[in-house]
């Protein structure tokens, strides 16, 4: 049984240590807006933020996600608000089938925290997750739109 | 802890009840088994595809499926605007496969492939529209007793003589009961107000909240999961597993044999299943094909290039008079490779299976298809099966035709009757067990006069038929030939040749490794445009002349495809100078009905390729979203750019090498060119073209003539990669 703080909830789980982050969020704790992509850390669908760094849960065991926050995409209004960055997103209607588009809203929140006003360059170095529909245009304009709102 | 969405918001069921009161309208289709009024006989339900509820709220039904692309929100609006409702009060529901077998296919084809989803279907949704709207008048009519002619909608509230006015809701109940208006009179598109406008799509807001449950994300009461691995060599057998190994690992409730080719692992959960099949030995009998790599297969492919025997595809004048007689002879050989779609989310399919029901959830590109697989995995008859079908983490023609993953689902599910089993594919086996681009090369010979006018074109494809694997009844048909094969270079049609030569032959050596092939977007488009658009600028460069005024005195039978290239032209400055570094290519071609185009700009710095922007143009004839239609351009350009520079599924020993992002990369933010997009539809009375594939083939042959002209040199073999070139 481990102990994750999701959301600022705690949930004692009860896997296996060695179970990647992602599927004890999703199977154990129901959470399903994290999302498999490929289970390796490249593509991005799985990001949450721990201790608000934007993090593959992929590829991270559940166990040294012990005693941090973690927040995933259900997490990321506030009192019912919307985060600018799905506000943005909703504006400039980036998603298409939408699957990757939590895990890259979540590393564009990240983004957004640490340089409030990114540069395209900063969203280059920033947003490295794959989206196979091709929203990528729509992605850097509504970060870019999100950091002036 | 279990996640049920509300499968009723997506999921129409039988009975007025579900009706509200309310209005469906019916109307026959061009498709065979048609539903009349009468035919299905009680209540007020009359047809299909829209109901109006006593508050004014429209639901429309969509048979096609949603992967991102619009569709359901450019059909909405198609039935919208003829019925005068207020888009505001619209929403939708996917009718379930079930119910259109047990009412004759009363909404038509569900196959959400071929770019057809609004082009095939918009005239009878909009008749539907179309006929609510004379019924919701008449019945305003018949209460007011006042003339229909004196009656107008708009909004959703009917007027009439005398400042009487009443809203839909009100009226829809008593209009349920009229006759149905037979192919009713529509509005002329320079009257739309809906329709043609960039309305937001359905469904955004669930995808940036992580609400919106995709296949993958159901979850019902006690349901288990299933893990799955099927012989990594096509054709290949399970001989036998070890399931004691792993039997008593935590979670597990079952290891099986699913059909001759797979074994499966059922678990609480799906990381148990995977983690424990990932710990199971099996042993494959591999088969006959345990020998096949890639080099094998491009020998095979090679000696097709000068083969006695092809299908004809496209031909007028005498190839062999015009290739005696030039003045100058161009030849190249061009070839390209097996791709993955590798849709985000990996396939999957949920099963509930008992003695009278086979029910199964799954994100389909076809529930028609998804329900012929219920019924061939469960062996129940069609009155006991039934699909509900999710929105798709993308489809790309994965998730179409095939329907591999739902037969499988059923199998298990059969196994352990009453609990529902969620079948996963692992991101590995996705890319192992795919219905693969197919590979296909193709010698093209060119005659130029002394004059340098084109004279003569030979173009060999030899390579694989989609449709021998697939769809064997109209090979047959055919004699033997794909006809799919001529994608964008045919004799005519919806992918007609749009260049006049004097002496033209367009043949196909069909070549048919053990590779299984499917429809990868685009399909035959993606090599034919490389094929073709390339060359036409290796014989431009031959004939020394400009690469657009090569093509433009070709092109002067064709006047939207001259138009698409003169726009693309025009608009990226094609005889300006470009900025200091920066070279231009252009490509063309007519495909799934739309005329496209595209111009590039790259530049070169050592061995990586910068595309700073591509400048695009789309004629569908008709534009129903023009913001959905751009979104559709940007992103075919970062699927097909992807797989130019990047993807290839290489074979070796009869199995797939590439298995995961790490061999088979994808582009990211930081590739992105600036894409413009120009929609310029030519309107009219012919046939609509479709916008989620056509440009997808115009990107990299720009992107090549581009990178040709920065560096004079010509790739002919795929990916890039291969030729250690990257994409900046």
């Amino acid at each position: 049984m481990v102990r994750l703080t999701i959301n600022g909830k705690p949930h004692d789980v009860d896997v296996d240590p060695s179970t990647p982050l992602l599927w004890a969020i999703r199977e154990n704790v129901g959470l399903t807006g994290t999302k498999y992509g490929c289970g390796i850390a490249i593509c991005g669908a799985c990001t949450v933020h721990l201790d608000g760094v934007a993090t593959r849960s992929c590829a991270m065991a559940v166990s040294d996600a012990v005693g941090k926050e973690i927040t995933t995409i259900e997490g990321l209004a506030q009192n019912g608000t919307l985060h600018r960055v799905q506000q943005a997103w909703i504006a400039h209607e980036v998603p298409q089938c939408g699957y990757c588009q939590s895990g890259m809203i979540m590393a564009a929140a990240e983004l957004l925290k640490n340089t409030p006003k990114p540069t395209d360059a900063d969203i280059d170095n920033a947003i490295t997750n794959i989206c196979r529909c091709g929203t990528f245009q729509q992605v850097r304009a509504a970060i870019h739109a999100a950091a002036n709102a | 802890m279990n996640v049920v969405p509300n499968i009723n918001r997506r999921t129409f069921v039988i009975g007025s009840a579900a009706v509200g009161g309310g209005l469906a309208i019916g109307f026959d289709l061009p498709f065979g088994g048609p539903v009349s009024a009468g035919a299905t006989g009680n209540g007020p339900e009359l047809g299909v595809w829209v109901v109006v509820k006593p508050d004014d709220s429209v639901v429309v039904r969509i048979a096609r499926s949603e992967m991102g692309q619009g569709t359901i929100t450019g059909l909405a609006q198609l039935v919208a605007e003829e019925l005068e409702c207020d888009w505001s009060k619209v929403s939708y529901e996917y009718p379930t496969p079930g119910q259109s077998v047990a009412r004759k296919r009363a909404w038509g084809s569900y196959s959400t492939g071929g770019s057809r989803g609004i082009r095939e279907s918009h005239e009878y949704v909009r008749q539907g529209g179309a006929s609510a709207r004379l019924m919701l008048l008449q019945a305003a009519a018949n209460e007011w007793k006042v003339p229909v002619e004196q009656c107008s909608a708009a909004n959703s509230v009917i007027t009439g003589p005398g400042n009487r006015s009443t809203t839909f809701g009100k009226v829809a109940e008593a209009a349920a009961k009229l006759p149905v208006p037979d192919k009713p009179k529509l509005k002329d598109p320079k009257d739309w107000k809906i329709a043609g406008k960039p309305i937001k799509r359905f469904g955004i807001a669930d995808k940036v909240t992580g609400k919106q449950v995709y296949g993958f994300d159901l979850t019902l009461p006690g349901m288990v999961n299933a893990a799955i691995k099927e012989s990594p060599v096509f054709g290949g057998k399970v001989k036998s597993f070890d399931a004691a190994k792993v039997s008593g690992m935590k979670g597990v409730k079952k290891v099986m044999q699913v059909g001759d080719t797979a074994v499966a692992v059922v678990a609480d959960t799906w990381w148990q299943a995977k983690t424990a099949l990932d710990a199971l030995p099996i042993v494959w009998d591999e088969g006959a094909h345990a020998k096949v790599s890639s080099e094998t297969i491009a020998e095979s492919l090679k000696a097709g290039l000068d083969a006695e025997q092809a299908f004809v595809g496209n031909q007028n004048g005498d190839i062999k008079a015009a290739l005696a007689g030039a003045a100058k002879k161009v030849e190249a050989v061009y070839a390209y490779p097996y791709q993955n779609h590798v849709c985000m989310e990996p396939m999957n399919a949920t099963a509930r299976y008992t003695a009278d029901k086979c029910e199964v959830w799954v994100p389909t590109q076809d529930g028609e298809a998804s329900f012929a697989a219920v019924l061939a995995a469960s062996g129940l008859p069609a009155d006991k099966c039934e699909v509900y079908k999710l929105d798709l983490g993308g489809g790309f023609g994965r998730r179409g035709a095939f329907q591999d993953y739902v037969h499988q689902a059923v199998t298990i599910a059969k196994e352990m009757p009453g609990t529902p089993v969620k079948l996963l594919w692992s991101r590995e086996e996705d890319m192992a067990q795919g219905r693969f681009h197919p590979v296909m090369q193709c010698k093209l010979v060119g005659a130029l006069d002394k004059d340098n006018n084109l004279t003569g074109l030979h173009m060999r494809l030899s390579g694989q038929s989609i449709l021998a694997a697939v769809r064997p009844q109209v090979v047959e048909q055919q004699k033997g030939r794909d006809p799919l094969v001529f994608q964008g270079v045919a004799d005519s049609g919806e992918h007609a040749f749009g260049y006049t030569i004097p002496n033209l032959l367009v043949d196909h050596a069909m070549r048919n490794p053990h590779v299984p092939p499917g429809f990868w977007r685009g399909v035959n488009i993606n090599q034919n445009c490389i094929f073709l658009e390339c060359f036409m600028d290796e014989l431009a460069t031959a004939a020394g002349q400009d690469a657009l005024e090569f093509r433009r005195k070709l092109l002067g039978k064709h006047p939207r495809n001259l138009a698409v290239l003169n726009a693309v032209a025009e608009q990226v400055g094609w005889g300006k100078p470009a900025p200091q570094g920066v070279f231009r290519g252009l490509s063309h071609m007519k495909a799934f009905g739309a005329y496209v185009a595209a111009a590039a700009e790259v530049s070169v710095t050592g061995n990586k390729i910068k595309v700073h922007r591509i400048v695009a143009a789309t004629d569908p004839t008709y534009a129903v979203n023009p913001s959905q239609i751009d979104r559709q351009v940007a992103g075919s350009f970062v699927y097909g750019l992807s797989a130019l520079f990047y993807q290839e599924c290489t074979v070796k020993d009869g199995r797939i090498v590439e298995l995961n992002f790490d061999s088979y990369d994808s582009m990211r933010i930081a590739q992105m060119p600036k894409v413009e997009s120009i929609i310029m539809p030519a309107g009219g009375d012919g046939p609509w073209g479709g916008v989620g594939e056509p440009t997808i083939c115009v990107a990299a042959p720009a992107v090549l003539n581009a990178y040709a002209a920065a560096t004079g040199k010509r790739v002919r073999s795929f990916p890039l990669k291969n030729h250690n070139l990257e994409l900046a």
